[in-house]
């Protein structure tokens, strides 16, 4: 298919870079996909929020009761209170890390989760550290940001900035890696990849049975394209977007030299043209020949 | 699939053979994603490791004869949760807690006594320093303790308020409450300076510094007025553990920042990931001992005023401590 077309290839560059071989015990490679610095980051944000927006409630919930149950409440509603500032704190990462899914909710809304880099289970140990580094990642940074507002002098001044600077490497760590590992990560030994809970689609060659239209095609017609060709095809069946659907269905029938009959549906015929281009790269393939793609003439 | 005119394809016959499989699996592996461990039956918590192997063998063949990318996905995504969930912590939580007490936290400690070690001689250096300072030159005392630490107790303050910190709690009703505010504030300092060990050390060794010389300039103070012997029984009923779990979080983090600058015949990750794993244990130990000194400052001193009682129990703790930590035990099984 045409260089041109407004669709996203079925896998894009940064995808491959952020794959990882990941082979189980039963000899399968999982090939695992690192979460990308703004996944990572988009999930840290989302966390916080959910924290914040937590934390007022139960300051509001705490301020309410201390008011109307007097003083002989203020006691244990200020520990109740200390006490789970600091269990939020320090405990929301850990304690939902912890979990069977190893994810907190931010990384979950995104399809993460935290795995051991070796392969391993996830020790409690490993959770604990990483999430103890974001004190100098995130807590750090913070205070000499607040520092940088305070300071009017030219010596804070000058010394809150090297504080920023030198807190921002720990905050952007992430970056200056190829497996976008934090601090936290780089120490307790552990990454983060995307393991999203994915649903079973319908097999759209299936559908296109279903259909039993009469569509045919020549061999010659079915041969112009490779493996990659047809999962782009799938990828724009599936999105059902009309006017790419209309441009992909002009762009095959231009290059296969096909002759529309009259009334026929963009869909139908790249229904049809998927089946069969699906059936012949299949067919070959369980000869031990995969056509990559249409360039690829073996 | 009711018409079997239309599975000529292969990969659409394999799905049609498998796809219940996967939908039990997916069934069981939602049921206990979702915290419902618990609730999954013999017989399920037995399916699936078939499942998962069937699953596993799926995959490798989609992937060798199927082009539905999707459907790849899909198994991609089925295996992978499959595989986090059998090959996942299989222990319970009771399990965990017992090992870790029994094993982990004074194993950890006890292989990183050398670091301790060294913290430690950077917190008695740093006290004697802040004791001699103050003492030769009060001024001193002001740079070290800033006014909102001192609270008042600094060298213009009289012998007798200076006493009464000592064995009175000035408004402080709420005696469990500053219990734990001494014990959330500790335990985030002392993370701070484990996390700081990342930076080649030298953060780390600077907080440390810093509480010696602060903990020096009270002990210069209160000795100026001969209360020397009430300071020390004050800060030791609560401080031989507070101290030691500083100690403790400032070794870890010179074993982190260690492993980073000398990663020795490792590579640098491996070295950092190992250090990880050691210090881990050793860092959630110091949150109880620090939960332990918070109760020791905020209600056994308040309660307590014999001094002798105060070094009693301060001796006592260490004891106990160093015991736990660093006698020797059977090996583990």
């Amino acid at each position: 298919m045409p260089d041109a077309l407004p669709i996203a290839p079925a896998l894009s560059d940064t995808q491959t870079a952020l794959a990882r071989r990941f082979v189980t015990p039963e000899g399968v490679d999982l090939r695992l996909t690192l979460a990308s610095a703004g996944e990572r980051g988009a999930a840290f944000l989302l966390d916080i929020l959910i924290l914040a927006a937590v934390l007022v409630v139960f300051t509001i919930l705490a301020a309410w009761l201390a008011a109307s149950g007097g003083e002989a409440v203020w006691e244990p509603i200020g520990i109740i209170w200390l006490l789970a500032f600091f269990v939020l704190r320090s405990g929301w990462f850990i304690l939902f890390e912890l979990t069977r899914r190893a994810a907190t909710p931010g990384k979950r809304a995104l399809g993460l989760r935290v795995v051991a880099r070796d392969g391993g289970r996830l020790t409690g140990e490993a959770v604990f550290v990483r999430n103890a580094m974001r004190e100098i990642e995130v807590f750090l940074p913070l205070v000499f940001l607040g520092a940088a507002k305070v300071a009017g002098e030219s010596v804070g001044a000058m010394v809150t900035l090297l504080g920023l600077t030198w807190t921002g490497i720990f905050l952007l760590f992430p970056l200056f890696n190829r497996d976008r590992l934090r601090i936290g990560d780089f120490v307790a030994g552990t990454w983060v990849v995307k393991a999203p809970r994915r649903p079973l689609a319908v097999d759209l060659a299936e559908d296109q049975g279903r259909r039993r239209e009469t569509i045919a095609f020549t061999s010659d017609q079915i041969a112009a394209y490779g493996v990659k060709e047809l999962q782009v095809l799938e990828e724009v069946l599936r999105h059902r977007d009309k006017r790419t659907l209309h441009a992909v269905a002009e762009r095959i029938r231009g290059k296969i030299g096909w002759r529309s009959r009259p009334g026929e549906a963009d869909l139908d015929f790249l229904m049809a043209y998927y089946a069969a281009l699906r059936r012949r790269l299949e067919h070959r393939l369980l000869f031990g020949h995969r056509r990559r793609d249409k360039f690829d003439r073996a | 699939m009711n018409q079997p005119a239309d599975l000529e394809l292969r990969s659409l016959r394999f799905r049609a053979e498998r796809e219940s499989q996967w939908r039990r699996l997916e069934a069981l592996l939602r049921k206990a994603e979702n915290g419902r461990a618990r609730w999954l039956t013999d017989e399920e918590l037995l399916e699936i490791p078939l499942l998962y192997r069937a699953a596993m063998s799926s995959l490798s063949v989609a992937r060798a004869t199927s082009l539905d990318a999707s459907l790849v996905a899909y198994l991609e995504s089925l295996a992978t949760r499959t595989y986090f969930f059998v090959y996942g912590a299989r222990t319970n939580v009771a399990e965990r807690l017992v090992a870790f007490f029994r094993h982990d936290w004074p194993g950890a400690v006890k292989s990183l006594w050398r670091e301790t070690l060294v913290a430690a001689a950077i917190l008695v250096a740093a006290a004697v320093a802040g004791y001699a300072l103050v003492l030769a030159d009060p001024d001193w005392f002001s740079s070290i303790m800033p006014g909102e630490v001192s609270q008042g107790r600094d060298p213009t303050a009289s012998t007798a308020f200076l006493k009464d910190i000592l064995y009175n709690d000035h408004g402080r009703e709420g005696l469990s409450a500053f219990a734990t505010y001494l014990f959330t504030h500790n335990a985030q300092v002392s993370i701070l300076a484990f996390a700081l060990g990342f930076a080649f050390c030298i953060p780390t060794a600077l907080l440390v510094a810093d509480n010696g010389l602060s903990l020096g300039a009270l002990c210069a103070l209160y000795a100026s007025r001969g209360l020397g012997f009430q300071i020390g029984g004050w800060l030791s009923i609560h401080g031989t553990t507070e101290l030691l779990a500083t100690a403790i979080a400032g070794g870890a983090g010179f074993r982190i920042g260690w492993a980073v600058i000398f990663p020795g015949s490792r590579s640098r990750l491996a070295a950092a990931a190992q250090a990880g794993r050691t210090t881990g244990a050793a860092m959630a130990g110091v949150v109880i001992m620090l939960v332990m000194a918070g109760i020791l400052e905020g209600v056994g001193r308040q309660v307590i005023k014999l001094d002798w009682a105060r070094y009693g129990i301060g001796a006592a703790m260490l004891c106990l401590w160093l015991a736990y930590f660093y006698l020797p035990r059977r090996a583990r099984v």
